[in-house]
């Protein structure tokens, strides 16, 4: 069952309504403009037993995600393309109120919300995941661990999981007569990566609209949503968390000042990835 | 509904495959007060979709401690009955059940007015009977329908259809073959007479125009829904009415 | 559309017109009384239950057909049933999203002696008719019954139905309630939060009010109710072949 949270922590009335003021004034409490992302940073390779990882900041926030591959045989209406699985955790050691034990909602709507936008982006050739066509392929597992939660993980979750895929590298494959023996100590081709996606969050504050909210401004957040673009600007995956509302007029803006940031994300990501 | 090969789905004529047109609604059905013991009840059929959804309370919470002091907490649990898909489904939840009991839930909190209820608890239950695309959406108005049967106060009722895309084509409230091989899939649930839309999820694959125009076909889809719905909330005093 | 454009306030429905939540009912600056049926944006009102719209000169309400919890409030008159026994005092179900409490102490008019069984005055399962001493939406309800008329009920029976029906049950300046009692001889405590205690002359006439009752639930919203239920009752007795009663 899905539940009203209750353990959310208290914010200050006298928060609410000073953020709100500054608002007015056309600037954040964190001193950022209403559209302005934080600052990303990519430490690539951070796990090395993984065959990709990726340790990623995004202001205060923390992810780190590690990639793995194992082999397996396709899914029967897929035989020809590899397998995508993808994981969120949010860790105790992250935050105050996350407990151990198995995932809750919020990690499983996390973990569905970036599959889909990978996924529905073809971010990934999943068609070169393939060892024997139609008996063996690469399943990717993407795991994203939540190590320092600030706010807005969902954007972090999807640039630690592109970054770690582009970090990685298959396992070596050798043709031995008729039959494609893997040798998993060494690294082969490179994850078939087509491009990057990003997912940019906008969240509202009575009449205000803010890009990528930190931890302060989540807590008194109406709602907010979340859209995936792809480098040429496809929409490929939208999510609205929380209990507010938006009107239409609303999302349209929404959909618009998300679009100019992920072109920022999108640069600073190739920039940082090296990939053109 | 188990093909591999993704199937035409819009036809020559312009149709697609059950013959509507592209911005054509699924026939509808609903009723309200359809289960003796829960305070509020409904069933809704769209196409072959069907759900039923019960509602209980608001009442008193327990265990105490989930108790919220300045509103109702709401619990929600959207279900899949093992017999309502064409492979057997598990009985146990899904993470996908997971996920959607919980968008569900939000869209529901942002219409009921949960601050006249201090420290209580309202539930609502919702069973898949049959799954034919749309269960979540279905699911959500027959929430919406149960808990204004409950006589629960709401900002509004909540109406909602799919959009998406199929051959390129925008086209209103996806059926299944639309759902499964379409190229976006657009849920979208609104308080209509407020203007508020308080679910909206896409999967697939959009430009910002085509989406415009998506939310567009979206918000005329849920004009006629909304009316249909207050018209089932309604007609069951006025028959009595003309009895008389 | 009824329009009502002194000050610009305006109306949108007629009289005794059925809405349902979102229906836009009025614009404009009201002074009405916060009604938990009406859900104001800025100056537009909107019904938030499916109920009846009733304008009434510069004021409107909205009246719910529907709702089978009572909010209790302070002073109400509730019959409430015995769940469970606490050391000091009874747990009560009053049909409310939050359980009431009796204090031993206002049935005794003393404090509870430390190891007195409380049981024996009032057990599990026994009806008390109580007023509601005390309740904001930080507690839970405080029970009384200090005063004449109030305490465990012990004859007669219990009509349960949707507490938005108590005002029908009553009717206007108790015009419902003086068919009812006159019609079928049945002595009547009808109590806020949707029970009804009865006493009646016979076994007959209890059920012929108990059907009266359940008519007034499922009719409530049809006008003519008053003399509707009159006829029905004298309908009834003659079907059942009851006497006219002495009470």
């Amino acid at each position: 069952m899905s539940v009203t949270p209750s353990n959310e922590n208290i914010i200050p009335l006298i928060k609410k309504e000073s953020m709100l003021v500054s608002l007015e004034h056309g600037i954040r409490q964190n001193g950022r403009k209403p559209f302005e992302y934080r600052p990303i940073s990519i430490t690539l390779g951070y796990a090395k037993k993984a065959d990709g990882s990726a340790l990623v900041k995004l202001g205060d926030t923390t992810v780190l995600a590690g990639v793995k591959l194992e082999e397996e045989q396709p899914f029967e209406d897929t035989p020809n393309q590899g397998n995508l699985v993808v994981n969120v955790e949010l860790l105790p050691l992250a935050y105050e109120t996350f407990e151990p034990g198995p995932p809750d909602e919020n990690a499983i709507e996390l973990s569905r919300v970036v599959d889909r936008s990978l996924r529905d982006s073809k971010s990934i050739d999943l068609t070169k995941l393939v060892i024997e066509p139609g008996k063996r392929v690469w399943t990717v597992w993407v795991d994203i661990y939540v190590l320092d939660y600030s706010g807005n993980v969902l954007d972090a979750s999807t640039i630690a999981a592109i970054a770690a895929l582009y970090d990685t590298k298959l396992p070596k494959l050798l043709q031995e007569g008729d039959s494609i023996k893997v040798i998993k100590e060494e690294k082969g081709e490179r994850m078939p990566m087509n491009y990057p996606v990003v997912t940019v969050t906008v969240g509202k504050i009575g009449k205000y609209l803010i890009v990528d909210p930190d931890i302060e401004e989540e807590g008194i957040l109406d709602t907010r949503l979340s859209i995936s673009y792809t480098p040429d600007k496809r929409m490929v995956g939208i999510q609205k968390f929380g209990i507010g509302t938006f009107s239409m007029q609303e999302i349209d803006q929404v959909e618009s000042i998300a679009r100019q940031a992920s072109a920022k994300i999108l640069e600073e990501l190739k920039k940082q990835l090296g990939i053109g | 509904m188990s093909q591999n090969q993704k199937p035409k789905l819009i036809l020559e004529n312009g149709l697609r495959t059950d013959g509507r047109k592209p911005d054509e609604l699924r026939p509808m059905k609903m009723e309200i007060g359809v289960l003796k013991n829960a305070d509020g009840s409904s069933i809704i059929e769209v196409g072959n979709t069907k759900i039923i959804a019960a509602v209980y309370g608001p009442k008193e919470i327990h265990p105490r401690h989930l108790a919220l002091p300045g509103r109702a907490t709401i619990r929600v649990r959207y279900h899949m009955m093992p017999f309502s898909t064409d492979e057997r489904k598990s009985p146990s939840p899904s993470r996908r059940e997971i996920e959607i009991s919980k968008v569900i839930r939000e869209a529901l909190e942002s219409s009921i007015l949960v601050e006249q209820f201090p420290r209580s608890s309202i539930d609502v239950f919702m069973e898949v009977i049959q799954a034919d695309a749309g269960t979540r959406l279905a699911s959500l108005m027959a929430a919406s329908l149960a808990v204004v049967d409950a006589g629960i106060p709401v900002k509004d009722i909540i109406a909602a259809v799919a959009v998406g895309k199929a051959d390129g084509v925008i086209v209103l409230d996806l059926n299944e073959p639309e759902d499964m091989w379409g190229e976006a899939d657009l849920p979208v649930a609104m308080m209509p007479s407020i203007n508020q839309v308080n679910l909206i999820q896409m999967n697939g694959n959009l430009t910002p125009e085509e989406f415009k125009q998506a939310i567009d076909l979206a918000s005329r889809g849920i004009q006629t829904i909304y009316n249909m719905e207050k018209e089932t909330l309604k007609s069951k005093y006025i028959e009595f009415k003309e009895e008389s | 559309m009824l329009s009502n454009e002194n000050n610009n306030k305006k109306l949108y429905y007629q009289e005794r017109t059925i809405v349902s939540p979102g229906d836009l009912i009025a614009e404009g600056a009201f002074q009405i009384p916060w009604s938990p049926y009406i859900y104001k944006i800025e100056n537009k009102y909107y019904s938030s239950v499916v109920g009846i719209f009733e304008p009434k000169e510069n004021r409107f309400e909205v009246i719910p057909l529907k709702g089978s919890f009572y909010y209790p409030k302070i002073g109400d008159t509730v019959i409430g049933l015995v769940e469970d026994i606490e050391t000091y005092g009874w747990i009560v179900d009053i049909k409310a999203p939050y359980s009431a409490y009796l204090p031993g102490s206002s049935l005794l008019g003393r404090s509870v002696n430390i190891g007195e069984d409380i049981r024996k005055y009032i057990d599990v399962g026994d009806y008390v008719i109580a007023k509601v001493e005390n309740f904001d939406r930080t507690i839970d309800p405080i029970l009384s019954v200090k005063g004449k008329g109030l305490g465990r009920i012990i004859h007669g029976n219990i009509i349960d139905i949707m507490p938005v029906k108590i005002p029908r049950v009553i009717g206007k300046n108790k015009s419902m309630m003086e068919v009812l009692t006159t019609e079928t001889g049945c002595e009547m405590l009808v109590a806020q939060n949707g029970r009804v205690w009865a006493n009646c002359p016979s076994k007959e006439m209890e059920d012929i009010l108990i059907f009266s009752i359940d008519k007034i639930e499922h009719e409530s919203h049809i006008k003519g109710l008053t003399d509707r239920i009159k006829n029905f009752i004298q309908e009834k007795k003659g079907e059942l072949g009851v006497t006219e009663s002495k009470a």
